[in-house]
């Protein structure tokens, strides 16, 4: 496949893996480099790129599975959402194994529950016109590369025949979230290896306030093997000369300034607001609430719910291993009580969230 | 819910909407409305449904240029 295989060629890989090894023996001390993004931390599990790496190069995974982070509330107030019988929801099928305070999406289905998985927002807003008696409800969830593809449809509806198409808003910005782990005295970070695609919205310039302020080099990284060695080697190279820049690797997909017309949409459609993530914590300015011009499709204000709540905390350790505290098997219930087939926490639901990662594949 | 592998697209259909294809097999229909001049044969990087970029060529030949200079060929 073109621009695949060239990037997965094991010749190229170990090149770079070597490269990586010279690199590192100018570094006298142990290196955590986060990989923020949950596509990221798949590819280093499936490729053994951790294995490859240098004794003082470690690897942590971050926050960036959009599914892992929602908050119990926000499963739970789509799950009451679901207990009106004039209500479809549609959503992401990642969404629907995670566990809010007392039952999932999945588990409510079972039960009669109306809950439609969709493959983009747009085939929500058909539901919607092919079901005009009904409410269709889009759990709007995920970082930047898919708040703008929400907002196009947002603002689509708006303009369209269609009144019973309605989103809960639930969208996260992943910088803020970067700045509040570096701000967590508990955590060390050395180095990000940055989300290509969410960075081909953004650009490279929100990841410049980071660098400045916090001192740690960014690398805008590809999905493939030789992309993420290559970010790996820019970024041990960047700090054995103690640089905090910027860099894009994945220049093939990224632009400086990302793409306008999708941060145009975002900014139509969404205000930025405080947001609370599963496992971090209420973070400021890390999430988009819709705007009060597109209030009639607000879920939130178009459709009162009354929520249940179970405060039935497991000891899944999940926000640990969120904020890259701790690795998966640190968890009592990693591969034994909690498996992809039953997942007990978020991050084991999605094939994104490092326990689903570790347990296919291995440390 | 990310999709790391660019798609090709077959047809562009209208303004908003073009057919991609990956390897041959998989023939979806995806919004277009983010990017400018899309052509048949350009690879997209889509995601839920909506290209979100565009592959750049002569920025995926100069990195595999050094990935090549490294390989030694
Ligand atoms: S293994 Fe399961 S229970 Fe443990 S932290 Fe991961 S998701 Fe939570």
């Amino acid at each position: 496949m073109k621009y695949i295989n060239e990037y997965r060629k094991p010749s190229t890989i170990k090149k770079i893996a070597k490269e990586i090894h010279i690199a590192a023996e100018q570094i006298p001390h142990t290196v955590n480099l986060m990989e923020v993004c949950g596509t990221h931390t798949m590819t280093i599990g499936r490729f053994g790129i951790r294995q490859l790496l240098p004794q003082n190069i470690k690897l942590i995974s971050g926050p960036g599975c959009p599914v892992c982070v929602a908050p119990d509330e926000y499963i739970d107030t789509a799950i009451a959402l679901s207990d009106n019988t004039d209500t479809i929801i549609a959503t992401f099928g990642d969404m629907v194994r995670v566990p809010g305070s007392f039952s999932s999406l999945e588990k409510e289905q079972a039960k009669g529950k109306d809950i439609r998985i969709v493959y983009s927002p747009l085939e929500a807003l058909d539901i919607a016109k092919g079901n005009p008696l009904k409410k269709v409800v889009f759990l709007g969830v995920g970082f930047e590369t898919t708040a703008p593809t929400v907002a196009l449809v947002i603002k689509k509806a708006s303009v369209s025949e269609i009144k019973n198409f309605l989103v809960l808003a639930g969208h996260k910005l992943i910088t803020p979230a970067m700045e509040a782990l570096l701000e967590d005295r508990e955590v060390k970070i050395d180095g990000f290896i940055c989300p290509g695609h969410v960075s081909a919205v953004i650009g490279a310039v929100p990841y410049k306030h980071l660098t400045n302020l916090f001192c740690v080099p960014c690398v805008i990284a590809g999905f493939e093997p030789v992309d993420i060695l290559e970010a790996i080697l820019l970024l041990i190279k960047n700090l054995s000369i103690n640089s905090n820049s910027v860099e894009i690797q994945y220049k093939r997909a990224v632009k400086e300034d990302g793409n306008r017309k999708a941060q145009e949409a975002m900014e139509e459609v969404f205000d930025v607001v405080d947001s609370e993530w599963r496992g971090l914590g209420m973070i400021r300015e890390s999430g988009l609430a819709i705007k009060k011009k597109y209030r009639d499709i607000d879920a939130k204000y178009g459709l009162p719910v009354k929520l249940r709540r179970s405060k039935s905390r497991s000891e899944c350790i999940c926000g640990d291993i969120l904020k890259g505290k701790k690795i998966p098997p640190a968890c009592k219930l990693f591969g034994k009580a909690c498996t992809p087939e039953n997942p007990i926490g978020p991050c084991m639901v999605s094939s994104e969230g490092s326990c689903a990662a570790y347990y296919k594949y291995g440390g | 819910m990310c999709l790391a592998i660019p798609m090709k697209v077959i047809k562009v259909i209208n303004k908003e909407t073009a057919a991609v294809e990956s390897n041959g097999i998989v023939v979806k229909e995806v919004n277009i409305q983010f990017l400018d001049n899309v052509k048949t044969g350009d690879y997209l990087i889509i995601h839920a449904g909506f290209a979100i970029e565009k592959i750049n060529k002569k920025e995926a030949d100069k990195t595999l240029n050094i990935i090549k200079e490294m390989d030694g060929l």
